[in-house]
């Protein structure tokens, strides 16, 4: 068990900078989960940690170890692969027992601690099974055990739980939750799904371009997105983003007009700046009769999923999303006008570069 | 890129990866490189295998070249102008023989399975497998004159039957030929047959197609790749078989003395090394066109995609 | 009489399919069934009296025995061997190493192993052989057979490991492997397959070929069987037909069982890829 650090690591293919000078502490003990969309740079950074990457320039620190030159077999991690890399030719017990044996641990001995963990993660059944013989959630759960097999100091998941179907993707998401608290190891989890992360993760570092945007807890990053991208990228439905020009102490889209006096951030903007108002659609309130400061717009599309319901109104070429809460959605026809609006605290601001404004 | 290849990534440093590499390189320097440019060189000289001229060869310039180009003997029997005339006629019998036959083996077979099936490609895959100097053997009997199984059967149904490989030399090494080789195309062309998704020809049958319609507008333009690489494959492959050697030895009167054959004689019969390395510097030319147009069609195809 | 057209085409396809499988099996067939006749025959004809006679003449044949069971075998078994090692390390590295212009190096083998076939190349080859001194040995035979196949051994090789994910290697280093133990508890294993295909290719391959050794060798005592059968049926007259009818069946019985072993464990397709 350890932290990881990385001192300013960029990590170069050729002339393209996957990893970009990234600073980062992961506590003893933490989740931290990698989010971004693909050739952001999180599994450049996760193969840093594993030492199937070397770094260009900076270092890379285990527990009190420089490891940033170490070969991946003596920098004590477990790692579970997207295709999980089970050895078709070996049964599950070779599988797992396979970190003990190159450490020279004796037959008996291995078989004996594969067994355990097997067992543990209820695979112990099909030990004498070739990975090729069980299901996509066994083969799973039999790499999470090879990886866990010889206790390493820090786990590595690298999208473990892409291959498996929504279901049980839910279910292997609380088995990984779990099993990490309960062996409490420092744990490196990749994705691109920003549910899985906001479920899993103690902290979420948001990757774009080979640089961290943004760190923090899932609810730190949910309320306080400090970039449009990153507003953008966590949250399902995403958030609304619309393009907007402060005029008068009013907020000036293409078809709307919206009083800024509410906002605070509002005083941090001078007549003329280009801003993005963001809105998360479970803030945007939806009303059949007309109201003050809204926006009027037919509605596009309904679902009805339940729990919530999700309402689309077109705005010029863009959809502006709301969320209804309950299996009592809003009384709105389609084609029908619904008045939109939102309150002033629950609106965020981001200037033309796609930073947060914050209030002066 | 400098940083990738002095690095090279975990898996395998680059100093041990290009020490793998050597032993390949040694083989193929030594035995395809080398004589690749060794018989340019000897082709402008006089070299023989014994004799003066084995130890001490003399350059004679575009003598062999000139030799074989002389326009006023070169189609005569027996002479290089004459061989190339008749390969190319066993090139184009050989070629549209193959194709069709296999295309029409791979199209009846189409999406069926059973016994027949495996019946027919299995004889059709031995025919291409099984040792040339064997099937060469039961060829020789099968069209034997006096005793052959082809002039039995012609028997009886009344033909009277001919020595084949004496009166029709070409036509039988073509014939043999065909037979030799439609696997290639069989294969080639069952396995992108059974590649096209089933709704495509689906939606041609909603749509109306008649079964020619439906081959013309949707199977052909889809098989078309594996169509071309077939008509490039089977003609490069054609052009250097030895094989029919094993049935008419190139005879009678030079009759099938196609090019690979014409080679070997004038080169191992007349020990002639310097005219029978131009022979091959210039069937490696028409090979070297014939292999670079295939792969550099096929190398776009590969960035297309 | 009016037929409806499938039925038409039912009968087509069935008149063709029998067209197909007489004009292939006929010359096939004859060379299974004339060993076991009494009598040279050279039509097609089912033995009224079969015999084995034939065989225990050509065993009797102590230069047809020695082509067949050790020259043909030490040059087959040989260049499989040399041709699979080599292919496999080269093609291993050539799908693991990061080396710019390593596609293209593949292509230029390709395109050069096809201008410079048997017969083109027949000249150089023979002199080089000369020149080397192994003119009438099994290892000029071997050598020569090795370098014209390697390329598509590689080719074939290559595409086999680059279908092998590279998180089979990387996880076992993370587990803590070294390169070795690597090469030699995950690397191995999963390429023998890979390494099965390409030597069972070759092995046919050279078995079954004529020319190389037609021009490289010169003794009786070192002839692999194609050569032999060669001259035995172009030196010797009809009487023998039958013997040498049995001694081609021999000749063929590995590439028929291999066949037959492939098609069993891979299917048809297997071949597309089996000669070059």
């Amino acid at each position: 068990m350890a932290r990881v650090l990385f001192e300013n690591v960029t990590k170069e293919f050729g002339s393209v900078k996957a990893v970009n000078d990234v600073s980062l502490e992961i506590q003893d003990g933490e989740l931290l989960c990698l989010l971004g969309p693909s050739g952001c740079g999180k599994t450049t950074t996760l193969r840093l940690i594993a030492g199937l990457e070397t770094a260009t320039s900076g270092r890379i620190h285990i527990g009190d170890t420089d490891v940033t030159r170490f070969s991946p077999k003596d920098r004590d991690v477990g790692m579970v692969f997207q295709d999980y890399a089970l050895y078709p030719h070996m049964n599950l017990a070779d599988n797992i027992a396979y970190p003990l044996k190159v450490r020279k641990v004796r037959e008996a001995a291995r078989m004996e601690r594969a067994k355990e963990v097997a067992d543990h993660l209820r695979i112990g059944h099909l030990m004498e099974r070739l990975p090729g013989q069980i299901s996509g959630g066994q083969q799973q759960r039999t790499s999470v055990a090879r990886a866990v097999v010889h206790e390493p100091r820090v786990f590595l998941f690298d999208e473990p739980l892409s291959n498996l179907d929504a279901k049980l993707r839910l279910e292997s998401r609380g088995f990984i939750k779990h099993l990490q608290q309960e062996m409490g190891v420092t744990a490196v989890y990749v994705t691109h799904d920003q549910a899985e992360a906001m479920a899993l993760a103690d902290r979420i570092a948001v990757m774009q371009d080979g640089v961290i945007v943004q760190i923090g807890s899932p609810l730190e990053i949910y309320r306080n997105p400090q970039t449009s991208f990153v507003a953008n990228f966590l949250g399902s439905p995403p958030m609304n983003l619309f393009d907007a020009e402060v005029r008068n102490g009013s907020f000036v889209g293409s078809s709307f007009e919206l009083d800024a006096k509410g906002v605070k951030e509002h005083s941090a903007l001078n007549d003329g700046d280009s801003v993005t108002l963001g809105i998360r659609p479970e803030h945007v309130r939806v009303s059949p009769k007309p109201m003050k400061n809204s926006i009027a717009s037919e509605l596009y599309a309904f679902e009805a999923l339940g729990p919530e319901s999700i309402l689309s109104f077109r705005i010029d070429e863009q959809l502006l999303v709301a969320r209804a809460f309950g299996d009592d959605p809003p009384e709105i026809e389609m084609g029908q006008t619904a008045y939109l609006s939102f309150e002033p605290r629950h609106l965020h601001l981001f200037n033309e570069h796609g930073s947060r404004v914050n209030a002066d | 890129m400098d940083d990738l290849t002095k690095r090279g990534n975990h898996i395998l440093s680059v100093r041990a990866g290009v020490a793998l590499l050597v032993p390949a390189f040694v083989f193929i320097g030594l035995f395809l490189f080398f004589p690749f440019i060794w018989v340019f060189l000897i082709s402008f000289t006089n070299r023989t295998l014994l004799g003066a001229a084995a130890q001490d060869p003399e350059f004679v310039g575009l003598g062999n070249y000139l030799r074989l180009f002389d326009f006023s003997r070169w189609m005569r029997s027996g002479e290089f102008g004459h061989s190339l005339y008749l390969t190319v006629i066993f090139v184009i019998g050989s070629l549209i023989g193959q194709v069709t036959l296999g295309l029409a083996i791979a199209f009846a077979f189409n999406r069926r399975r059973g016994k027949l099936r495996e019946i027919i490609y299995t004889l059709v895959t031995l025919a291409w497998i099984l040792p040339e100097t064997a099937i060469g053997f039961t060829w020789t009997a099968f069209l034997d004159g006096r005793r052959g199984t082809l002039n039995a059967i012609l028997g009886a149904f009344g033909i009277e039957g001919v020595e084949w490989l004496l009166e029709f030399p070409l036509l039988s090494i073509t014939v043999f030929n065909i037979w030799r080789g439609t696997a290639f195309s069989m294969l080639l062309f069952s396995a992108a047959l059974g590649n096209i998704r089933p709704s495509y020809l689906e939606t041609a049958d909603v749509a109306g197609a008649g079964p020619w319609q439906r081959f013309r507008d949707i199977m052909f333009p889809l098989i078309s790749p594996q169509f071309v690489t077939a008509l490039v494959l089977v003609t490069l492959w054609t052009f250097n078989v030895f094989t029919p050697f094993l049935l008419t030895g190139g005879g009678p009167a030079f009759g099938s003395d196609i090019i690979a054959i014409h080679t070997y004689r004038v080169a191992f019969q007349f020990f002639e090394f310097g005219r029978g390395s131009a022979i091959a510097v210039i069937v490696m030319t028409i090979n070297l066109i014939l292999a670079a147009s295939y792969l550099f069609g096929l190398k776009r195809k590969e960035v297309a995609t | 009489m009016n037929l409806p057209k499938y039925v038409l085409a039912r009968i087509g396809f069935y008149v063709f399919v029998v067209i197909v499988a007489t004009a292939f099996a006929l010359p096939l067939l004859w060379l299974l069934l004339a060993p076991f006749g009494r009598q040279a025959t050279l039509a097609v004809r089912i033995p009224s009296e079969p015999t084995l006679a034939n065989f225990v003449s050509v065993f009797r044949n102590a230069f047809a025995m020695r082509a067949l069971f050790v020259n043909s075998i030490i040059q087959a078994v040989g260049a499989m061997l040399l041709i699979t090692a080599v292919a496999t390390l080269t093609a291993y590295s050539l799908s693991r190493i990061r080396l710019p212009g390593r596609d293209m190096f593949v292509y230029m083998l390709i395109l050069f192993s096809s201008v410079v076939t048997g017969s083109a190349a027949m000249v150089p080859i023979f002199l080089l052989i000369f020149e080397l001194g192994l003119i009438d040995s099994h290892t000029g035979v071997i050598l020569v057979f090795t370098g014209g196949l390697l390329p598509v051994a590689i080719f074939i090789m290559r595409d086999f490991m680059q279908s092998l994910p590279k998180s089979y290697e990387e996880s076992a280093l993370v587990n803590g492997a070294s390169t070795l133990q690597m090469l030699r508890h995950v690397v191995l294993p999963l390429t023998r397959p890979g390494m099965m295909v390409i030597g069972i290719w070759a092995f046919v391959n050279v078995w079954g070929s004529f020319l190389i050794p037609f021009i490289l060798l010169r003794s009786p005592d070192r002839m692999p069987a194609a050569t032999a059968t060669y001259s035995f049926y172009t030196e010797a007259g009809t009487p023998v037909i039958t013997l040498v009818s049995a001694y081609a069946l021999l000749y063929i019985l590995p590439v028929l069982a291999l066949y037959l072993f492939v098609n069993w464990r891979y299917g048809f397709q297997f071949f597309g890829g089996i000669k070059s």
